[in-house]
């Protein structure tokens, strides 16, 4: 059954990218949706094995590499962890692959499309079930590579191609800090093999390494390093940049990898390296810090953005900021509380989104769309739950898990807590306003799109709007059902048993009944207050931004990170390439090399060239010389 | 009254030599007169041939003489059409104008 769950969208990825020619669009099309089902399905059993029975199972594929000391194993890694990530990849990716049979049913790669998909699902699978940290960097890597080829997925787009090498760039940085992460540990340890490394770890405690001339401890090190690369990876601030970008690609793609679960990776890494987080408390803090800069910042640039992808990008940001504080506090439950609830309200509104794009024939500015909730009724329906189960909105998945966030956050009680805790609840209000700014935008107001007619638009496809409909039942239902078997009280014992180490026992404490209410109240405030600014009344808005222009230039430029990088680091490097280029390459290596060469070649043949004038008494003339000289020499001799 | 001897036949053989010769090499204007030059050249040769034939007392100078008169007229006739063809392909015999050899 593991075997099944993993290697089915591999099938599918093989035979729809390689057959696809074949077998045609709409085999693939269903061969794969259908492999991925399976995949979800069968994950849902493994789920629930774990759940009732406690299953937990590690099954070696096959030996990898051997080494020396270096063993790594293929490895299937079945327990709460990997289980619930299962579920959460395989429910979000297979309704994925049958919404881009909607989606895509006018672009003419669809085999490339599905093939990558399923390859996508694959390599996630891996990244999840691996048992070491090798074969966890084999799905690192292989779910950035299919991002790289499913943001660049329109290339003829210059843009989707930009897009595609920022976003593979960026990650190179944060993986960087990864690679040397598990250097570190192989260094250290003797071994990549979770198990033996974090059985390990108690007696690394207090050891120290000089790196970069600056004593710290082994541990806290390698948990940075580590976390360079779940920066990288889950989007992170100062590696935030390409997720944004990312959204070139198509919406299905940003549903599943730049929203759900690609981007969930790195706060699943923090999660499975907990036992050795829990040692660090300089690291934990960091993570905390990273995790609620990123939370607040960017959720303040989506207060402005005008594209309904990037503004639910940043949304996604921010989400998983929300991520790493909760495990930055020491609440990993909790973050994988939140994943999990946030992979289904999440992918919903981006495939809410796609379809509204896909009404509005790929007009992604929500200035041109409004007044079409009539229209779209399914559509504005699941995006209004989707709002809803983001916001925090009562009684709704998000509610359970972002408040359970903060409350965690207070009940850490120390100065960091407090401030993430407040931070969170900040956060919390903007969300809930640019979310709501992104509804009445897109669907109340005016319309105003000059180029489609209203009586034009249409409701998307069936096969579009059923895999809404199931993620927004899990978006309503995830955390009602799932809170008592994730962050319940038993949960530790009951439900994650090793997969998670809690040094210090998890707080339960009732925290203080105004915080209970008051982030609830916020949110469910903010939304008439968004209704007033964003449709009744817009000149207040506008006068505001006419008056505070500079605030609202730097929100729209996304805090200037991009010029930043681009100031700091792509020019000066450009610039030295190009210096590189034409002085190194061009001027020496190739003018005395190759160049050099042909060019004296050239010279000689073209001085050569001028014998052959074509008069026949010119070459008579040189024959008789050349004989008169023959003869002499022979005469002579 | 001087006495004719072979190295005035062999004389007059060079001067008829280097005439053709530079008939070659100076004309610029007319193939035929190459074809001319050619014919002069290979009188010389015929000079040569006889004169060293009467003053060796060998026969083989003479008819080798033969050979080489019935060759002279066959390549004057080859040349003489070559030119024919050449002067309607290309519409002109000047030499000048004949360098599509040129590279």
């Amino acid at each position: 059954m593991e075997y099944a769950i993993i290697f089915l969208p591999l099938i599918g990825a093989i035979v729809s990218g390689f057959f696809g020619r074949f077998v045609g669009d709409r085999f693939s099309e269903i061969f794969t949706s259908f492999l991925v089902s399976i995949s979800a399905i069968l994950s849902f059993v493994i789920f629930y094995i774990v759940v009732a029975q406690g299953y937990a199972n590690n099954i070696t594929i096959f030996s990898w590499i051997t080494s020396g000391d270096l063993q790594v194993n293929w490895s299937i890694k079945i327990d709460a962890l990997s289980s619930t990530m299962l579920v959460v990849v395989g429910i979000v990716s297979s309704l994925v692959h049958i919404y881009s049979i909607g989606y895509m049913v006018h672009d003419e790669c669809k085999t490339r499309f599905m093939s990558y998909l399923s390859l996508f699902t694959f390599a996630m699978l891996t990244l999840v079930t691996s048992d070491n940290f090798l074969q966890l960097f084999f799905g690192w890597e292989g779910v950035g590579l299919c991002s790289y080829l499913l943001i660049g997925f329109w290339y003829k787009k210059p843009s989707a191609n930009a897009a595609a090498i920022k976003a593979f760039i960026v990650n190179r940085v944060g993986d960087f800090g990864f690679a040397l992460g598990i250097f570190l540990i192989f260094y250290y340890f003797g071994t990549l093999n979770y198990s033996e490394v974090f059985a390990q770890t108690p007696y690394f405690v207090g050891k120290q390494i000089n790196f970069l001339g600056i004593e710290t401890s082994v541990i806290t090190l390698t948990c940075l390093l580590l976390f360079l690369g779940c920066m990288g990876k889950s989007a992170q601030i100062f590696l935030h940049t390409w997720l944004p970008d990312a959204m070139e690609g198509p919406t299905p793609v940003s549903a599943l990898i730049h929203a759900a679960t690609m981007v969930t990776a790195g706060v699943f890494l923090v999660v499975r390296c907990s036992p050795m987080f829990e040692y660090s408390q300089l690291a934990l803090n960091l993570v905390c810090i990273v995790g609620m800069t990123t939370a607040f910042f960017t959720a303040t640039i989506a207060l402005v953005q005008n594209d309904i992808k990037k503004i639910i990008a940043y949304s996604t940001c921010s989400q998983l900021g929300y991520m790493f504080f909760a495990a930055g506090v020491g609440a990993y439950h909790v973050a994988m509380f939140h994943l999990f609830t946030h992979a289904f309200f999440k992918a919903l509104l981006f495939l809410g989104s796609g379809s509204v794009i896909h009404s509005f024939k790929n007009e992604q500015d929500i200035r041109l769309m409004g007044g079409v909730w009539k229209k779209l009724p399914y559509t504005w329906i699941l995006m209004v739950i989707g709002t809803l189960a983001l916001t925090g909105f009562p009684f709704l998945s998000g509610y359970y898990s972002k408040d359970a966030i903060i409350e965690f956050a207070y009940l850490k009680n120390s100065t960091v807590g407090f401030y993430a805790a407040a931070i969170g609840i900040l956060t919390a209000v903007l969300t809930s306003i640019y979310s709501w700014r992104l509804l009445f935008k897109t669907f109340h107001g005016k319309y105003s799109n000059e180029k489609i007619k209203i009586d034009k638009m249409h409701e998307s496809p069936m096969v579009m709007i059923v895999p809404l409909i199931l993620l927004a039942v899990g978006a309503i239902g995830s955390g009602y059902l799932f809170k008592d078997l994730f962050i319940g009280h038993e949960s530790s014992s009951e439900f994650w048993r090793n997969s998670i180490l809690f040094l210090k026992p998890i707080i339960y404490d009732h925290p203080p009944t105004w915080l209970i209410l008051l982030t609830p109240l916020l949110v469910i405030i903010s939304i008439p207050i968004s209704y007033y600014l964003f449709l009744k009344n817009k000149k207040i808005l506008s006068k505001y931004v006419q008056s505070h222009k500079q605030i609202y230039e730097f929100l729209l430029n996304k805090w200037y990170f991009d010029e930043l990088y681009d100031f700091v680091f792509v020019k000066p490097i450009k610039r030295l390439g190009l210096i590189f280029w034409k002085n190194g390459d061009i001027k020496t290596i190739d003018q005395f090399g190759p160049d050099g060469f042909a060019k004296l070649v050239k010279f000689f043949s073209y001085k050569a060239v001028q014998f052959q004038n074509g008069y026949i008494y010119h070459y008579a003339l040189v024959m008789l010389v050349g004989l008169s000289i023959l003869l002499t020499y022979l005469i002579l001799i | 009254m001087i006495n004719i001897g072979l190295g005035h036949y062999l004389f007059l053989a060079a001067i008829i030599f280097i005439i053709g010769v530079i008939g070659i090499f100076l004309n610029r204007k007319n193939v035929i007169i190459i074809l001319m030059s050619i014919e002069l050249i290979l009188l010389a040769v015929n000079i040569n041939l006889v004169s060293f034939s009467i003053f060796t007392h060998d026969l083989a100078g003479q008819i080798f003489t033969m050979f080489i008169l019935t060759v002279a007229a066959a390549e004057a006739a080859i040349g003489l059409a070559i030119i024919v063809v050449y002067y309607r392909n290309k519409g002109s015999i000047r030499v000048e104008d004949i360098s599509s050899l040129k590279g």
